[in-house]
């Protein structure tokens, strides 16, 4: 379980999140909406541990362990997992040898031996073939010449291999295509589990036609001021955010 | 009998016949005619070796030292060095593991070179390596029964006098550069290779396996021969640092192929490259140069350069025969206060010859390096192509690269392609790679080696894992 208390964050001196509640039980979907600039990435970047945002109070605890207290690649090895809005190229390093080396680390922080090379080999087969993605993904380097759908479509290709717990996926619809979005949207419904809980940082109501949520919360001015359910996005989308922003 | 000089070690009888004499005498510093002459008598050389150091030292006295190179380093002293110093016995060395500087044996360690190596590199006397006496052997026996020779540079002199006058100055004249002549002067030992016609050399050579590391100096010499249509792969160099109470290392390496035939020389250097603070270290002042002299020939020179203070070398190629093909590949490293002033010469004499230049250079700390590199194309090199690819990788923001191509072409049928790069270890890609479990070194390691991989895909098997591990031990401390 996750648990953010009054969480605040800044950002070269600008507070970003002033005082965010939200609690992701295992199993639910939560959709987190809101206008421009208002702390929606940034919330995604705290919990996954960027050292580009300072933490100046609130808490957060992931199934009772102190989650701000560990670096980055530590919360990795707890189960965390950010798909990035702007995946990172990595020049020279191949798809399948990157997905390896980041599986293996992973394990190893839990103190799990190895992944055989056969038995990885299988694993990303599969996981590739159920993304419809073509073979020669694994020696392409990592996001070099990608267009923006591949890119995507590459972080649930991780998300799935890598297996974890806590989903974070940051504006994972931005620039797809709909056949893109079909695709990213059936792996991540292919994880929806007891054992599994994400937080869906979206713009737009669309994808949430395709990966239905069971929480919306409204994120404006750095703090959650309105939760609702499913409705709550359509009814955004109809009338805006506007009222949220006098709200607050 | 073509002794390696590893042999020369274990063999005491051998050793002591020559040794003898000079066992215990260590040419007092200074720099003069009579030291020249002093280090070629106690060598036993013949004459006309004697007259050509001299003339090369006369010369060397009529030079000065380089200054376009960007490094800049303190005057050297030349009169403060000693030039001769008698082999080291068995008994000189650490005798076991445990009088071995722990911080070199921890270095071992990361790099995952196995025990018995360990103490070789470390410079133990070689008769306490007892699994090296096995390999030295058979090794010996593969050599000798394809004809090929592989000794010491003082051995060859002695045993095969005709070959090393014909082919010693023929690549990098006595009157090529100030260290090179200084080199030609004074030089102590180094590696002679020989592959006869249509041999492809049955295993890769390596210095490792001579061990002459534990005396090779600061003035090596190396040459390699090979004959119409042979191969040799040659390894130099180990993947250990080696901190030599000598500042200044002036090595000339000369390759001459033959019709149709191939050198691909490879080295890993990690001399001493001082430490945080730029105090000590190595001056690596290297002249390295082959000719592809046959038709069809092929010379290749692939480099991991990550130590030394300061690296001041360009590999290079003449293709003076028709079809001739040359290649240099490289990855240099500075940190901290390293700098790195290299690169590479590809001169296109004959017909359709043809270059490849790949340099891959990765600035940490507060490192400065440097690309230099001239493709000369001339006028009777029809249909003559190069192509450069030139990328810098920054680690920092008190680091810097800096590329110098010099491109001369006087055909108009020369193709000349060159492509340049500079870029970072970005934050986001360490945020990325530690956001999927790696830790912050690993992660630009990984960053690292994707940047290096075209160069690493040359590399012999063995050494590309070594050269590897190499970076990830230069770079340590770089991050975080």
């Amino acid at each position: 379980m996750l648990e953010i208390k009054n969480l605040q964050a800044s950002h070269e001196g600008r507070a970003l999140l002033t005082g965010l509640d939200l609690v992701v039980r295992p199993g639910e979907v939560h959709a987190i909406m809101g206008p421009n600039g208002a702390g929606k990435s940034t919330l995604s970047k705290v919990l996954s541990g960027s050292e580009d945002y300072d933490v100046t109070g609130g808490t957060v605890t992931w199934n009772g362990k102190d989650l701000l207290a560990m670096p980055t690649e530590e919360r990795a090895g707890e189960g965390v997992f950010l798909g990035f809005q702007y995946p990172v190229e990595i020049p020279g390093v191949t798809n399948d040898y990157f997905l390896r080396t980041a599986i293996n680390a992973q394990r190893k922080r839990r103190g799990e031996p190895e992944i055989s090379p056969g038995e990885f080999l299988k694993l990303l087969n599969a996981k590739m073939a159920f993304l419809e993605m073509d073979a020669s993904f694994k020696r392409r380097f990592v996001n070099v010449g990608f267009s923006g759908g591949e890119k995507k479509r590459n972080e649930i290709l991780q998300l799935l291999v890598l297996d974890p717990k806590l989903i974070i996926l940051d504006e994972i619809d931005s620039g797809l295509d709909i056949d893109a979005l079909h695709v990213v949207a059936k792996g991540v419904n292919s994880l929806r589990d007891s054992g599994h809980a994400f937080v869906l940082v979206t713009h737009y109501q669309r994808l949430l036609d395709y990966i239905v949520p069971d929480f919306v919360h409204v994120l404006v001015g750095g703090k959650i001021v309105r939760s609702g359910d499913r409705s709550l996005a359509l009814d955004l989308e109809a009338h805006g955010y506007a009222a949220d922003r006098v709200g607050a | 009998m073509s002794d390696t000089a590893l042999e020369a070690h274990l063999n005491k009888s051998y050793e002591h016949g020559w040794v003898t004499d000079i066992e215990s005498d260590t040419l007092p510093p200074g720099l003069n005619e009579g030291t020249v002459r002093a280090i070629s008598a106690r060598k036993q050389e013949p004459e006309w070796l004697l007259d050509w150091r001299l003339k090369a030292f006369r010369h060397w006295q009529t030079m000065t030292e380089p200054a376009w190179q960007k490094p800049q380093h303190e005057a050297i002293d030349y009169q403060a060095i000693s030039y001769w110093s008698s082999p080291k016995k068995p008994t000189d060395g650490p005798k076991s593991l445990d009088e071995v500087d722990p911080k070199l044996l921890e270095t071992y360690e990361k790099l995952g070179i196995p025990l018995a190596e360990r103490a070789a590199l470390a410079g133990i006397a070689v008769d306490a390596v007892f699994d090296s006496v096995s390999v030295a052997t058979t090794f010996k026996k593969t050599l000798s029964e394809a004809g090929v020779i592989f000794s010491s540079f003082s051995e060859a002199v002695r045993e095969h006098p005709d070959l090393i006058r014909k082919y010693l100055g023929s690549v990098v004249p006595i009157y090529d550069n100030y260290y090179a002549a200084l080199n030609c002067a004074v030089f102590s030992d180094g590696s002679f290779v020989y592959v006869p016609k249509g041999v492809r050399c049955p295993m890769e050579l390596s210095t490792y396996f001579r061990i002459n590391a534990i005396n090779t100096g600061q003035f090596e010499r190396t040459l390699i021969v090979v004959e119409d249509g042979a191969y040799v792969s040659y390894l130099e160099g180990c993947t250990a640092p080696q901190r030599d109470k000598h500042q200044l290392h002036a090595a000339v390496v000369e390759l001459v192929a033959e019709g149709n035939g191939q050198i691909k020389y490879s080295t890993v250097q990690n001399w001493y490259p001082g430490d945080e603070n730029g105090r000590g270290g190595i001056y690596n002042f290297v002249t390295k140069r082959g000719i592809c002299k046959g038709n069809g020939s092929k010379i290749s020179w692939t480099q991991v350069e990550t130590g030394s203070a300061i690296t001041w070398k360009y590999p290079s190629v003449i293709l003076k025969g028709d079809d001739t093909v040359g290649e240099f590949y490289s990855v240099a490293v500075t940190n901290n206060a390293q700098q790195a002033d290299t690169g590479t010469k590809m001169i296109h004499l004959g017909r359709n010859t043809r270059s490849t230049i790949v340099s891959k250079g990765i600035s940490a700390g507060r490192a400065d390096q440097t690309y230099r590199g001239l493709v000369k194309i001339n006028k009777k090199a029809d249909n003559a192509r190069n192509f450069t690819q030139c990328d810098s990788l920054l680690i920092g923001d008190k680091c810097g690269a800096h590329t110098f191509p010099y491109i001369e072409v006087k055909s108009p049928t020369a193709t000349i392609e060159h492509e340049a790069t500079t870029s970072k270890v970005s934050d986001e890609q360490v945020f990325y790679l530690r956001q999927r479990g790696l830790s912050t070194e690993d992660a630009v390691n990984l960053v690292v080696n994707g940047f290096c991989k075209s160069v690493f895909q040359q590399l012999p098997m063995e050494f590309a894992v070594e050269a590897q591990k190499l970076l990830a031990v230069s770079l340590e401390g770089s991050v975080g």
